[in-house]
């Protein structure tokens, strides 16, 4: 089939099944937009900057499991997505974002808006392309996917000369892709299973450590059956929160700096870490001399870097983490859970000694009471995302999350302004579901122009503007290690953000008591529109616990002073 | 942390920026290169490079992990038991003892492989130590020009 480089990507896209790609035009990417214009397989979402478009598909990618597609032009248009890229690379969602570059002719001669693009994607990518001619681009758009969604997912970025998308040429996509140098390993070593089995019916004080990786795999269900046979009990990281469900009794909740106190004693006290997809983050292990010292690990990670990279690991498992959990599951057969009765019993000891809990109050709204009512409210159908800061960590703590890609958030890169565009992405995933951002009023400020694209396309999601007036989580740092000197963190000046939801085609609603929370929250649920809710809550509310950086994951600060 | 010399040898596909991909793996995660070679495999799509690091056993172990880990890399190899060759040109003036100067080369596998108008140019191949060595000794005839082409090295 004879068909311009412009058309190829339209019909990629189209054989990848993609339905929604978020993106913003310009010169060096026109003739495809030319091409997006004629055709009706997918539909193209005009986000007002490009750093939201990739944002978006990212949204769309966590919320879908699908590969989440971007398009942008050269020189400016790519650099505003690299974040974007950075975000996804760090929290391996698939993604591929294709961008436009100036003719082949004129790359490298400082043209307008030209940038070397894959230079600057190459650390914040999976895998990255520039393609040279017309005849590699069918190739190299089904490399692009089928390297996103495999192995370990990740980003991947096709940057695209303007000439090649206007020259003609025959279209063959490959029906099947095979790399000889790429090829992950899904099946997980036998012997070290077995191995690892033997050492779990040894163990007395187990401890599954579980992370992203468990969403990425979709092996929520397995590892819940995983639990329910072993009763072994679970720590979730940030980016598995939803995995076990908020209430299930062997969850102790989230490890880490703003982990619950008996999360990070189990880990400081165990005696076998079991590992699923998680990779033993600075922000989950503390000082790392003391984090799970009296324990053998088991760690399970498709990535084989991941492995060894941080802490000296005794049952390493290369492998996707619903394959080798069912394995370990059959190796295991029966197993006698009263053995791990005691460990379970100090645990419970633990939690109850220093609950999970907050001051209550009835004068002033406290943010950790927003996101119970929020799950009271919404329940398990929602999907939550969130931006980066205080309440992002409040969030995590607080919120009943029920099920795995119900929580969206930047854990990785930490990006302020990434909630906005991924409940954009999210809802036009899920459009059946409530989708709700919960921001910062710092963060919100990062991509509030999306008002106006989810006002356009009628993208009803709802930003709830956790406001103390503070870059609340640095303004946190600053009171407790740098002796109150506010520098910079301190957002008196604001705008009206209830006018601004408003101005563009949103809705705004300003609260201050428990009362109007309900009011706005239950009438925002109901409207077609996106929402902004100004939610002003106690200013100097602190994330507790809260394991100082570099400190142990046992010598954790429960109460402050000030607060 | 101990940190011990290692010679690594990445089998890569010959394509555009799969040099920039490996080195810019060490920079960006604060590696250290002390040479590294690069040239095609003669008859096949793949490229051979040589890299000579210095680090602890778990840095290495992540350098040859994310090596691993570029999509375009085919194989990577950590030596242990193999034979390591580096080649030096070094540029002497001509009023030097040319003989001597030959006599030295040839102690290092070399010899002259050119002579000007006002300089000649010597060259030697050997086991990267020995290379030091003889750059050394070449002193003593007020060498202008000293070239090293770093490490290749083959598992035996």
């Amino acid at each position: 089939m004879k068909m311009s480089g412009a058309q190829m990507v339209c019909e990629a896209l189209i054989r990848e099944g993609v339905k929604t790609v978020f993106g913003y035009p310009g010169g060096a990417i026109m003739n495809v937009y030319d091409e997006i214009y004629k055709q009706n397989g997918f539909e193209h979402i005009l986000n007002r900057h490009e750093q939201a478009s990739v944002h978006a598909a990212d949204g769309y990618a966590r919320a879908t499991g699908e590969v989440g597609v971007a398009m942008v032009t050269s020189g400016p248009g790519f650099t505003n997505a690299v974040t974007g890229l950075a975000t996804a690379y760090l929290d391996s969602t698939p993604l591929v974002v294709i961008s436009g570059q100036v003719p082949l002719a004129l790359i490298g001669t400082d043209a307008f808006q030209e940038v070397d693009a894959v230079g600057i994607s190459r650390p914040c990518t999976k895998h990255n392309y520039l393609v040279k001619s017309l005849e590699e681009l069918p190739r190299i758009l089904k490399e692009a996917f089928y390297i996103a969604r495999s192995g370990r997912p990740g980003p991947v970025h096709v940057d695209i000369p303007k000439d090649i998308t206007a020259e003609i040429g025959t279209f063959v996509y490959p029906e099947e892709i095979s790399i000889a140098t790429y090829r992950p390993n899904y099946k997980g070593n036998d012997r070290q299973i077995k191995k690892a089995a033997e050492a779990i019916r040894k163990a007395r004080k187990p401890l599954l450590y579980i992370g992203g990786g468990v969403v990425l795999s979709n092996a929520s269900g397995l590892v819940r059956e995983f639990v329910l046979k072993t009763q072994i009990p679970v720590v979730e990281t940030l980016m598995a929160r939803g995995v076990m469900g908020a209430g299930n009794p062997l969850l102790l909740g989230m490890l880490g700096m703003h982990g619950n106190y008996a999360s990070n004693m189990a880990m400081s006290e165990t005696d076998l870490v079991i590992s699923l997809g998680a990779r033993f983050d600075d922000r989950v292990t503390g000082k790392l001399s003391e984090f799970a010292k009296y324990a053998e690990i088991i760690h399970v990670d498709i990535d084989p870097a991941n492995i060894g990279k941080l802490v000296n690991v005794d049952y390493p498992i290369v492998g996707d983490v619903a394959t080798v959990v069912g394995k370990i599951l059959t190796e295991l057969g029966d197993i006698n859970t009263d053995r791990y009765q005691a460990w379970r019993e100090i645990l419970k000891r633990y939690d109850e000694l220093h609950p999970l809990t907050y001051h209550k109050s009835d004068e002033v709204i406290k943010p950790q009471w927003v996101m119970e009512r929020i799950g009271e409210l919404v329940g398990r159908d929602a999907i939550i995302t969130s931006d980066v800061g205080q309440h992002q960590m409040w969030a995590a703590q607080f919120y009943p999350f029920d099920r795995a890609r119900q929580w969206i958030n930047s854990g990785g890169l930490g990006t302020m302004g990434f909630g906005f565009p991924a409940a954009l992405g999210a809802k036009k995933g899920h459009p059946e579901k409530t989708v709700i951002n919960i921001t910062g009023d710092g963060s919100i400020l990062m991509n509030m122009q999306e008002l106006v694209t989810a006002s356009e396309y009628k993208i009803p999601v709802i930003n709830v503007i956790i406001n103390n007036h503070f870059l609340g989580m640095v303004r946190q740092w600053q009171t407790f290690f740098y002796d109150k000197r506010y520098s910079e963190t301190d957002l008196s000046f604001q705008p009206n953000f209830k006018a601004l939801a408003e101005a563009c085609g949103g809705i705004g609603y300003d609260v201050t008591t428990k009362e109007e929370f309900d009011r706005a929250l239950k009438d925002a649920i109901v409207q077609d529109k996106v929402c902004f809710m100004n939610v002003a809550i106690d200013r100097l509310e602190n994330v507790l616990p809260m394991v100082p950086a570099g400190g142990a994951l046992y010598n954790m600060l429960l109460e402050h002073k000030d607060k | 942390m101990q940190k011990v010399r290692r010679v690594i040898s990445v089998i890569v596909m010959n394509e555009s920026s799969v040099l920039a991909r490996v080195s810019g793996l060490f920079a960006g995660r604060g590696y250290n290169i002390e040479s590294l070679t690069v040239a095609p495999i003669p008859g096949s799509e793949l490229s051979h490079i040589t890299i000579v690091t210095k680090g602890s056993p778990q840095v290495i172990e992540q350098i040859i992990k994310q090596l691993h880990k570029l999509v375009p890399t085919f194989k990577v190899i950590e030596h242990e038991e193999m034979i390591e060759k580096e080649m030096v040109m070094v540029k002497f003036p001509i009023e030097e003892n040319l003989s001597d100067i030959q006599a030295l080369c040839g102690a290092y596998n070399g010899g002259i492989v050119n002579v000007g108008v006002d300089m000649v140019i010597a060259m030697a191949a050997d086991e990267p130590m020995r290379i030091g060595h003889f750059i050394e000794a070449a002193q003593r005839f007020n060498p202008s020009e000293v070239v090293r082409g770093g490490v290749v090295a083959i598992e035996r």
